[in-house]
């Protein structure tokens, strides 16, 4: 078995889509918004379809904006949920996203014939396919998801005091007259977009297993948030690299072999921090 | 009773907070004076923590509004420091006790702005004057209450604000830690600072706070000290709670309190 320029494509697009998860999954570790996650990795999926149904092409903004808008519909129907009806919490989240994901699930079903989707894609994604849809040479998927990590790590350098002081103390945020709101909404647009890179790759059953495992790992160690940042994307890509050779190995799905190894590393790292670090 | 403070730092008009239909804070109406230290008491859910975020507009109003050194909230932000309950944040956060410390020194309009020289001698300061400098480096995790409680003080000191509105600051923490906040607060307050602190103990409260505001979901008193400290007043602010109150009857009927000095 010899490692060719497609083993390249697929290992770096791997890479690339779990540092996407890192930075708004960090955020959402830290204010315990896990189930946000995996709110949204599921509910873009109508927007998605939507936008492939649309533009007739997998590629382009249009994807983005689609699935963006439906990330942030789900945030505010949760909160119209909450404050308004007067829905607990975690009964809105599940709610709103499993009826999201269903409406995606049927307009699958409907048109999987117009767009090139199946739901089996949706539900695991398939990495394996990047080195086959190219431009200019270079897997599309790969393009996009350098692009969204460039675009997040130019908001998280640019939001970095306002999204770190209104997850650590909204309050105090709020009374030097922080928008604790809007840099929640700026969050879960992060946490959007990062989800639909990582939606195709690995579908929306693991998306979660990106955005929380590495920080969460991460958080296990660190002592201070930039730390937290480095050392989640060293899990991140440790955990692509050992799970794309474990797929290849196994002849597996990647996706899935690389929410196992964050799994495991997580595991490890809980003991070591149990019997090595204890002060 | 109801008395107005003559310089006013903060006025309430008819301040009303209802969440799911319940009124938590009722119609309140108060003044409270520029450079002293004052007290909140009532017991738990009494609406304290509320008046104070109604006051820096953390929480919608129903109806009423309140006034900051005679100017709306919005304009004398940057001159207003508030100390959150400690249980109302994650002491886990991967920050440093400097990492919090330093955000006394972000203002919304300048989060961008780098910290300056000037800063980092501030947060010195008040890492110094809370007693924490040579824990400036540990984790926050890593403290005790009562040292979780003088970092969230250095962190206001850091903010060079002048009102302070501090929500329970000596819960769990112990009498030594106690003493050394409260003669922090009474140095701020000869620096002309004014100092709103939400308390519980009705032990120290009169020795502690030159004006007390005694609340119950309603407004019961606000004036200074000494004549809102009454059984008649306590008793009906706290309601039923008897075992506190036949402590306070007993301090009250020794008529003992050491004389106060505070340079007024
Ligand atoms: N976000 C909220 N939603 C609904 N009810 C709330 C909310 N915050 C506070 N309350 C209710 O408002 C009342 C007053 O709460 P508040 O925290 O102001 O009391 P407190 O006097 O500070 O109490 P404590 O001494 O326990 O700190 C309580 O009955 C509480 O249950
Ligand atoms: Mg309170």
């Amino acid at each position: 078995m010899s490692f060719q320029v497609n083993d390249w494509w697929i290992l770096l697009t791997t890479c690339a889509v779990s540092l996407c998860c890192v930075i708004p999954g960090t955020f959402l570790v830290l204010r315990r918004m896990a189930m946000y996650g995996d709110a949204i990795s599921h509910a873009v999926l109508p927007g998605l379809v939507a936008a492939y149904l649309i533009s007739g092409t997998k590629a382009g903004p249009g994807l983005l904006a689609g699935a963006a808008s439906s990330g942030l519909l789900v945030t505010i129907l949760i909160e119209f949920l909450q404050k308004k009806v007067k829905v607990q919490h975690d009964a809105a989240i599940g709610l709103v996203y499993t009826f999201l994901f269903a409406v995606g699930v049927i307009m699958v079903s409907q048109f999987a014939g117009m767009a090139d989707i199946d739901q089996d894609c949706v539900l695991f994604g398939e990495i394996a396919f990047v080195p086959f849809d190219l431009i200019a040479g270079i897997p599309r998927q790969l393009l996009i998801s350098t692009g969204l990590l460039l675009l997040l790590l130019l908001a998280l350098w640019a939001g970095y005091r306002g999204l770190y002081l209104s997850t650590f103390d909204p309050g105090f945020a709020a009374a030097i007259g922080i928008q604790v709101i809007a840099w929640h909404y700026l969050l879960m647009a992060m946490v959007s977009l990062s989800t639909v890179i990582a939606f195709e790759s690995v579908g929306a059953v693991l998306v979660i297993a990106f955005l929380v495992g590495p920080p969460a790992t991460a958080a296990l160690f660190s002592k201070r948030l930039p730390g937290m940042f480095l050392l989640g994307s060293l899990f991140a890509i440790v955990s692509s690299v050992a799970g794309y050779f474990l797929a290849m190995a196994l002849d597996a799905n990647v996706g899935g072999c690389v929410s196992l190894v964050i799994g495991v590393v997580f595991g490890i790292s809980v003991l070591i921090r149990k019997y090595l670090f204890r002060e | 009773m109801i008395i107005q403070a003559k310089n006013q730092a903060i006025e309430a008009h008819n301040l009303t907070v209802i969440y799911n239909k319940k009124p938590v804070l009722w119609n309140i109406d108060f003044t409270l004076p520029l450079g002293e230290i004052t007290g909140i008491m009532g017991p738990n859910g009494a609406g304290k923590s509320t008046l104070i975020k109604a006051i820096l507009g953390l929480v919608a109003l129903d109806s009423g509004y309140a006034r900051v050194f005679d100017k709306k909230l919005d304009e004398v932000r940057d001159k207003v420091a508030y100390i959150p309950q400690r249980q109302s944040i994650d002491w886990d956060f991967p920050a440093t006790v400097r990492d919090v410390v330093t955000m006394g020194r972000f203002q919304s309009k300048g989060l961008f702005k780098r910290m300056g020289n000037e800063d980092r001698r501030i947060i010195d300061e008040a890492l110094s004057q809370v007693g924490m400098s040579s824990y400036a480096g540990r984790q926050i995790s890593q403290l005790s209450g009562g040292q979780q409680q003088r970092v969230f003080l250095a962190r206001a000191l850091a903010q060079q604000a002048e009102l302070y509105l501090l929500d329970e600051p000596f819960a769990g923490v112990d009498a030594s830690t106690e003493q050394s906040i409260m003669d922090l607060l009474v140095r701020m307050k000869r620096a002309g600072k004014t100092v709103v602190v939400v308390h519980h103990d009705l032990q120290t409260a009169r020795h502690y706070f030159d004006w007390l505001v005694l609340l119950n979901t309603s407004l019961v008193a606000s004036g200074p000290s000494e004549q809102v400290f009454t059984d008649e007043l306590l008793r009906s602010t706290y309601s039923g709670k008897l075992t506190v109150l036949s402590r306070v009857g007993d301090q009250l009927r020794d008529r003992n309190f050491p004389v106060r000095e505070n340079g007024k």
